[in-house]
């Protein structure tokens, strides 16, 4: 799946490299350390690595040394969360209003080798949705979803929030060149990640414009116990509670007859 | 929810002592715990009732020995508190739907805290002054005809020696069950008063009664939360339970041993602070005025 994915973006990257007069033929190559993150109950959290190799060809060979820029983005599984705003209400401070982002991603990850503003210019950093700043998060208005304005406060305070709770993350240095053809990135994934489906972009700059782009993706599921307890959790519930009940009394069972007085 | 296992097991330890000592359930210290330590108050309200279910089965299976309860009393407060399981476990997913969860929970635990707080260091304190001058450290009051002895359905309860009508005792069993479910307490900090001093139920099967109604209410509470909200974390429970139930033998056998105004009036003050946290939290200015609540999980 994995595979296939990354082949088709390899494709794609091709044809897109083949109709563009100004492009030169380097090609991205990256290969995550592992593709399956399982958390057991005692997760604390995990660093997976990325490794990346640039292919060139005669045509941009002459870039080689320095030229070359890395931007890896890493988007986890979509969530639908409500940012609340505390106001004043008759002394006491009481959630009052609230904006809706709809289908934004749980955790999302922009790694690079220096500050993005060196990399591209702010409007193809726009144009390429690059970085905590210029990605589109989309709120419901009244019925309507609409992508939130950069300086709406509810989304830098959104955005400000997930930072703090490390599930978004920009870091110019997470980029490390090897040599100047071998990159290495750290990804970190703190204890609190949802589970899904991450989905890692890698983009190779040169003067400011994407020359090639790779994708790949890993998997974040939870170990054998702790799945099966989440999906009866939400899958069958009323079973779920019942089980639980029926705990509850054993365990208080157990505890009379251990400790038995009478 | 990353939360240290060990902390867990410690808190229901601790809780559990007290709860052994005092001959309270606990869950109006335990919840707020388990809030202040970044759980969400769904979570906490759900699993705390889980582990008051547990207790309350110990508890009861002993006082079902010894044939310490008045089942006919019992089940018709259980009857009440079954409607007020369902009100409050419909109250926790309402408010949580318009995030109000916070602020009515903060309101209700720092009114609970501070009157049972209140109560108790009161209480206690005048223990200690007439423990000084010398009277004995323990006196109940006087029987007296209360207003409520004159409503109709009155129903005669045997193993309890009253009479009284069934509409004050379900609306007992109704608050017992509503703020149970909402705030993830049992309730016998209420219902032993009320049973003791309101119906005149004797002492002697009073705890029993008491344990048996929060038995079913909590379990209730634990099943509809489950459904409900999906808000119960039976491995948090788990840890709660096996360290309530061990903390509470130990805090049984030490309570047996030492003179207990004092340590009333020290769990009074214990729990008129919990209740100050909660309404320190409203008034002062947060750091930070927004807070994000995940709804859904996406496609």
């Amino acid at each position: 799946m994995t595979r296939r994915t990354s082949s088709i973006a390899i494709i794609a990257g091709a044809a897109l490299l083949a109709c563009t007069a100004t492009a030169s033929a380097e090609r991205l190559v990256v290969s995550l350390s592992t593709h399956r993150v399982v958390i057991a109950s005692n997760f604390a959290g995990a660093d997976l690595t990325l490794f990346g190799a640039i292919e060139q060809d005669a045509a941009s060979v002459g870039r080689a040394g320095g030229g070359h820029n890395v931007v890896v983005t890493i988007i986890g599984p979509r969530q639908t969360t409500v940012t609340w705003r505390k106001d004043r209400v008759f002394g006491l401070w009481v959630n009052a209003s609230s904006r809706t982002f709809v289908d934004v991603p749980s955790y999302l990850a922009v790694l690079s080798n220096r500050p993005l503003s060196a990399i591209a210019s702010a409007d193809s950093r726009q144009h390429l949705r690059l970085g905590l700043q210029d990605y589109p998060l989309a709120q419901r208005r009244g019925g309507k979803v609409v992508t939130s304005k950069f300086d709406d406060p509810y989304r830098q305070a959104f955005v400000q929030l997930k930072t703090e709770q490390q599930l978004f993350h920009e870091q110019a240095n997470a980029v490390t060149f090897i040599t100047p053809m071998l990159f290495r990135a750290s990804i970190p994934l703190p204890a609190n990640v949802a589970v899904g489906v991450y989905e890692v972009e890698a983009r190779l700059f040169a003067d400011g414009v994407v020359v090639a782009r790779e994708n790949t993706a890993f998997e974040i599921v939870k170990s054998g116990a702790a799945q099966f307890i989440a999906e009866a959790a939400r899958d069958h519930s009323l079973l779920y509670g019942f089980a639980a009940m029926l705990l509850a009394f054993f365990t208080g069972w157990l505890g009379s007859v251990v400790f038995r007085r009478d | 929810m990353p939360v240290n296992m060990f902390l867990i097991f410690g808190i229901g330890l601790a809780v559990g002592f007290l709860s052994g000592m005092f001959g309270i359930g606990g869950g109006f210290l335990l919840t707020p715990m388990l809030i202040f330590l970044g759980i969400p108050p769904v979570v906490a309200v759900a699993t705390v009732s889980t582990h008051i279910s547990a207790s309350m089965f110990s508890g009861s299976v002993a006082y079902w020995r010894r044939k310490a309860l008045d089942p006919a009393l019992a089940a018709m407060l259980i009857g009440g508190g079954i409607l007020g399981t369902f009100g409050g476990v419909w109250l926790i997913s309402v408010l949580r739907s318009i995030g109000q969860i916070d602020l009515v929970l903060g309101i209700a635990y720092f009114s609970l805290l501070g009157i049972v707080g209140g109560l108790m260091v009161v209480e206690s304190a005048r223990a200690i002054t007439r423990s000084r001058q010398g009277g004995p450290a323990d006196l109940r009051r006087p029987g007296s005809h209360a207003w409520f002895h004159g409503l109709p359905f009155k129903v005669r309860f045997k193993q309890s020696r009253i009479y009284v009508s069934v509409i004050p005792i379900w609306v007992l069993g109704f608050i017992t069950g509503l703020l149970g479910a909402m705030m993830g307490v049992g309730g016998g900090f209420m219902l032993v008063p009320a049973l003791i001093y309101l119906f005149r139920v004797p002492t002697s099967v009073v705890i029993g009664t008491a344990m048996m109604i929060q038995l079913v209410t909590m379990s209730m509470a634990t099943v509809m939360h489950a459904f409900t909200n999906h808000s119960v974390d039976v491995v948090l429970a788990l840890l709660l339970m096996v360290g309530g139930v061990t903390g509470a033998q130990f805090g049984a056998r030490a309570g047996q041993r030492i003179r207990s105004e004092q340590l009333r009036l020290l769990l009074g003050l214990l729990v008129l602070l919990v209740g100050l946290r909660f309404a320190l939290v409203l008034v002062i200015e947060p750091a930070n005025l927004y807070s994000l609540q995940i709804s859904e999980a996406g496609p």
